[in-house]
């Protein structure tokens, strides 16, 4: 179970510095979280985009922010399956100068 | 064994002239027929961008082909692409597997999905005006995120 590992080593280190910051108000907490909190669905599972190609641009843009790195899996909500084929995608459409390595 | 698909993009300066481009066509169409290959489509993307400079290019025409061959044919291909000085960068990606993968997963969610259909007593296809429409889903922005939650 990789990708469950991974995520669990993010959330709670994200997690972590979110209780430091707010030991007093707990109550506050849960309310924040359903203020502010939105459900992440992975855009590939809800559309149905069974291909991930590396030749579409457009489909791969909102995955590579301005930096050039790929966005991570506890952002974009993207699942585990999809995110594996969008990395590829990405390394591959890298490959032939259709999206940038790095960008300053 | 069956053959499997390649898919070959290279990309060439900008100013290459179009006789430059057919010779290039015309020899990589003589080493595909040679070791039993064929070519299955070409696509012209013809001038585009670059997302970085490769050797003081900040454009470049790009082509892709489909080939069907074997693995020794792309690998001569490729070792021949790139001793060529016309061609700034080529990639071969191998796609029927995953092409195979797609088309099964497409196939079974429709077969699913009209089963389900026809188990709730509706016909297998859906009808024009029958479920949500794309404008009155309220839900519609939940799916989207936002990027500024960690």
């Amino acid at each position: 179970m990789p990708f469950g590992q991974g995520r669990s080593g993010g959330g709670g280190g994200g997690r972590g510095g979110r209780n430091a910051d707010k030991k007093p108000g707990d109550k506050e907490k849960g309310q924040r979280r359903t203020l502010f909190r939105r459900r992440k669905v992975c855009k590939f599972c809800a559309d149905k985009i069974d291909d991930i190609n590396y030749k579409d641009v457009k489909l791969l843009g909102p995955f590579v922010p301005e930096r050039g790195k790929i966005l991570p899996r506890r952002i974009s909500g993207t699942c585990a399956k999809h995110q594996r084929k969008l990395q590829t995608a990405i390394k591959r459409a890298r490959q032939i100068a259709l999206i940038p390595y790095v960008t300053d | 064994m069956a053959d499997r698909q390649y898919e070959l993009v290279y990309i060439l300066p900008p100013d290459t002239s179009e006789q430059q481009v057919t010779d290039l066509h015309g020899q990589i169409e003589a080493v595909v027929s040679r070791m039993n290959g064929q070519i299955a489509n070409t696509e012209n993307w013809g001038r585009k961008r670059l997302a970085y400079e490769i050797g003081h290019n900040k454009e470049g025409y790009y082509v892709l082909q489909v080939i069907n061959g074997s693995g020794e044919l792309m690998k001569e291909l490729d070792r021949r692409l790139k001793v060529m000085d016309l061609v700034i960068r080529q990639m071969i990606v191998r796609v029927d597997e995953e092409k195979k993968v797609v088309e099964r997963t497409q196939t079974k969610r429709r077969t699913e999905s009209e089963r389900r259909r026809v188990k709730r007593g509706l016909p297998p296809q859906r009808q024009p005006g029958e479920g949500r429409q794309a404008g009155d889903g309220d839900d519609a922005e939940d799916d989207r995120f936002d990027g500024v939650e960690i």
